[in-house]
């Protein structure tokens, strides 16, 4: 087929020759670009390969392999990639692969803790994962020390790292409302929050620790108080009803506050991890310290209802403790049952008292005390029950010194000191009442009965006798001098004729005075006329010219 | 019976473009001008060049995640093989039969196909070359199809964009994948067929 018409024949010439230099082909370099490729993904992942951790939580909701992300900050530092029992098949165990960047969070304090939806009363949290499904929160620790096996978290930590403020450590008797995270509060503004608290090691207390964030951990002296904030505080004193409360939220999720006292001269910031008491209120957080207690028994043979646990403890009026046991006691010899009280007492509220009675004994040794005690007591110091309320009965132990107070022996060796007591207040009242009912008991109330009976018969017979004979004749009387005032009355009358006969008779009586007046005038100017008569001119017209002022009146008169 | 006479007998070949029957010593075909082999130049160290860089590519292929996930149920990425489990647990078997045989059936049924035509044509084996030709064609015609994951990630990670709703986004994984069907084809292309035939006779080069 070669000959075809359309195409010339080819010449024949020297032959193309293509010569490969390479006896390999060059096609064998894409296989070697793809093992390059390859090669250099594996080296890169395996340098860009970061820490594997495992953490154990209580449980995996929420959790899944290949999908749950470790996050510090909201940055993805890993991710879970296994989700597995423990052996025990108490917890979990989640694998952790750590990116590369991620070397600090394999140190040993390092945390690890789910981050869920959290409602709560200190607001919600963790909104987020509602949609997107819970994600490990990390926070890197500053150990030098490095693990692989962590203990996650329930909740999240509430103090990341790097936090600027200060930890403090709070002893109380019980844990109350407080919880971690509960507020802690600085004149009610919010400057840090409860992060653990755990039962101290002979179980009598709980140390609770806060945090309190820069710059405000500044405020914490070495003298500040701190109360428990929870809950509402309502006193009644003489100015009122007082109702005192942190924020809302701290009487619904308890709260700590704290403040320095009003006077703390020489306080200083409180280092960090600082020990501190955590009061159950501001009044007794913010009281001048108490110092040592001192117990002391005090023995009551009367009843004591009315007197309750945590009563005051006054000397001299001051509060100086509190009643810390009420106990029953037989006493065989007297076949009595006294009634043993056992109170606390802090000697450093007496205030500069106690400083002058510490300088003059020298000491404040036990021996030393007991010998003040002793001292006291000897010049009459007892104790008493008194009634504190009169409507609920409370009573409280007064401690006063009372000399006409039978003498006592003390014994200053016995521990703990015992205080001799008298007589309660409400006794004595009791037993003044109880001679008085006994003196009215003892009145002839029969005989006076009696007698006030008969006079009282006499008295009903004198009345019925007025009644039927006096009362009708006073009755006649009485009418009889209502008609004679009518009478006086009409004969009184403006009309009555008797009275314009006494008007006519008074106007006569005026023109006759006012005739006299006139002729006695004319006479004592004219005592002539007399024997004359009347003159010309002495006629009354002259004499009208010069008449005085009352003269004319009266003549204008009609 | 007469066989038709062999090419090389009438000194002849065909132009792989026009199908010029082009005397045996052209180096181009005197119609369409393109370049003329009595065979597929170097067909069997090419087609092993490539099949060998396929079976590379395609191991990162696997391991690396082909898709990246994220629903506001948080996020996952997905390896071809984890892909076609979820799908398989979900009940959604059919979908997973159909990504499991584009992915990982087809591309390994080449490599085997292709390894079995090289070794057997270097062997000059006469053994069921029928059979052999009919497999050639077969995955070339699979060839194109082996493409669908890509585009399926290509049209997915293209479409559901919803910002916080979901998003899906290619990961490296996927463009191996791609380099897998690439090769496999260019590999499949650098075969020669008719090397299947040449053992019945002496080699012709």
């Amino acid at each position: 087929m070669s000959n075809n018409p359309n195409i010339p024949a080819p010449t024949p010439g020297t032959p193309q020759i293509k010569k490969r230099r390479l006896s390999v082909s060059l096609v064998w370099l894409v296989p070697i670009v793809a093992a390059l490729v390859g090669l250099s993904m594996v080296v890169n992942s395996w340098l860009q390969a970061g820490p594997q951790v495992h953490v154990s939580f209580q449980t995996a909701e929420g959790l899944e392999a290949n999908k749950t992300q470790v996050k510090y900050k909201n940055v993805v530092i890993g991710t879970v990639t296994k989700i597995a029992l423990s052996e025990d098949r108490t917890h979990v165990t989640a694998t952790i692969n750590l990116d590369q960047s991620a070397e600090p969070f394999t140190r040993e304090d390092t945390q690890y803790w789910v981050v869920r939806p959290r409602i709560g009363a200190n607001g919600v949290s963790g909104v987020d994962t509602l949609l997107s499904g819970p994600f490990i929160g990390a926070d890197a620790g500053r150990s030098e020390v490095t693990k692989e096996d962590f203990l996650g978290l329930e909740s999240p930590p509430p103090v990341t790292y790097g936090q600027k403020g200060k930890r403090f450590t709070l002893h109380t008797d019980d844990l109350g409302s407080l919880d971690i995270g509960s507020p802690v509060y600085y004149r009610r503004i919010q400057v840090g929050q409860v992060i653990s608290y755990n039962l101290t090691e002979d179980g009598k207390g709980v140390d609770v620790q806060v945090f309190v964030n820069a710059p405000n951990d500044a405020f914490v002296t070495d003298d500040t108080r701190f109360w428990n904030a929870s809950g509402i505080d309502v006193s009644v004193d003489a100015s009122g009803l007082r109702v005192n409360t942190q924020t809302i939220p701290s009487i619904l999720a308890g709260g700590i506050a704290f403040r320095e006292p009003n006077y703390s001269p020489d306080a200083k910031p409180a280092p960090e991890h600082y020990d501190f008491t955590l009061y159950n209120e501001q009044e007794t957080a913010l009281a001048p310290p108490s110092g040592e207690p001192k117990f002391i028994r005090l023995r009551f043979n009367q009843s004591l209802r009315g007197l309750a646990v945590n009563a005051p403890v006054e000397f001299l009026g001051v509060n100086i403790g509190r009643v810390v046991s009420v106990d029953l006691d037989y006493d065989p010899k007297t076949q009595g049952f006294p009634t043993t009280v056992g109170v606390v007492v802090y000697p450093q509220r007496l205030g500069s008292a106690h400083g002058k009675l510490v300088k003059q004994i020298g000491g404040e040794s036990e021996e030393q005390s007991a010998q003040l005690i002793k001292r006291l007591v000897d010049q009459g110091l007892r104790a008493q029950a008194r009634t504190g309320n009169l409507l609920t009965g409370q009573l409280y132990i007064a401690l006063d010194f009372d000399p006409k107070a039978p003498k006592v022996k003390f014994n200053p060796n016995s521990r703990p000191l015992e205080i001799p007591t008298v007589p309660g207040s409400f006794d004595k009242l009791q037993e003044q009442l109880q001679a008085m009912v006994d003196k009215l008991s003892k009145l002839p109330i029969d005989s006076i009965a009696n007698n006030l009976n008969g006079s009282l018969s006499e008295l009903q017979r004198t009345m019925k006798q007025v009644n039927s004979d006096v009362l009708p004749q006073m009755r006649g009387t009485l009418e009889e001098l209502q008609n004679t005032l009518k009478t006086a009355n009409e004969t009184l009358d403006e009309d009555s004729p008797a009275r314009q006969q006494v008007n006519q008779a008074m106007d006569e009586v005026q023109r006759t005075a006012r005739s006299v007046r006139v002729l006695t005038d004319y006479l004592s100017r004219h005592p002539e006329s007399l024997i004359r008569g009347r003159t010309e001119e002495a006629a009354p017209g002259s004499y009208k010219g010069k008449s005085s002022s009352r003269n004319i009146e009266l003549e204008s008169q009609p | 019976m007469s066989k038709p006479p062999y090419a090389r007998e009438l000194k002849v070949c065909l132009c792989h473009i026009c199908g010029f029957a082009c005397p045996q010593d052209a180096h181009e075909c005197p119609r369409c001008f393109s370049p003329v082999h009595v065979r597929k130049t170097n067909s069997l160290a090419r087609t092993w060049a490539f099949l060998i860089a396929s079976i590379i590519f395609y191991v990162p292929a696997n391991t690396l995640p082909v898709m990246y996930t994220s629903m506001f149920s948080g996020g996952s990425e997905n390896t071809i093989m984890s892909g076609v489990i979820e799908f398989w647990q979900h009940g959604s078997w059919d979908i997973a039969i159909l990504i499991f045989i584009a992915s990982v059936a087809v591309p390994c049924m080449k490599f085997c196909v292709l390894g079995t035509l090289l070794i057997t044509c270097q062997r000059r084996s006469c053994w069921a070359m029928r059979e052999r030709a009919k497999l050639y064609r077969f995955v070339e015609v699979i060839g194109y199809w082996s493409m669908l994951d890509v585009l399926v990630v290509a049209v997915v990670a293209a479409l559901v964009q919803f910002r916080a709703l979901s998003t899906i986004e290619p990961r490296l994984g996927i463009l191996f994948f791609g380099l897998v069907v690439v090769m496999t084809m260019l590999s499949a292309m650098s075969f020669d067929p008719r090397l299947i035939w040449d053992a019945e006779v002496n080699d012709v080069e």
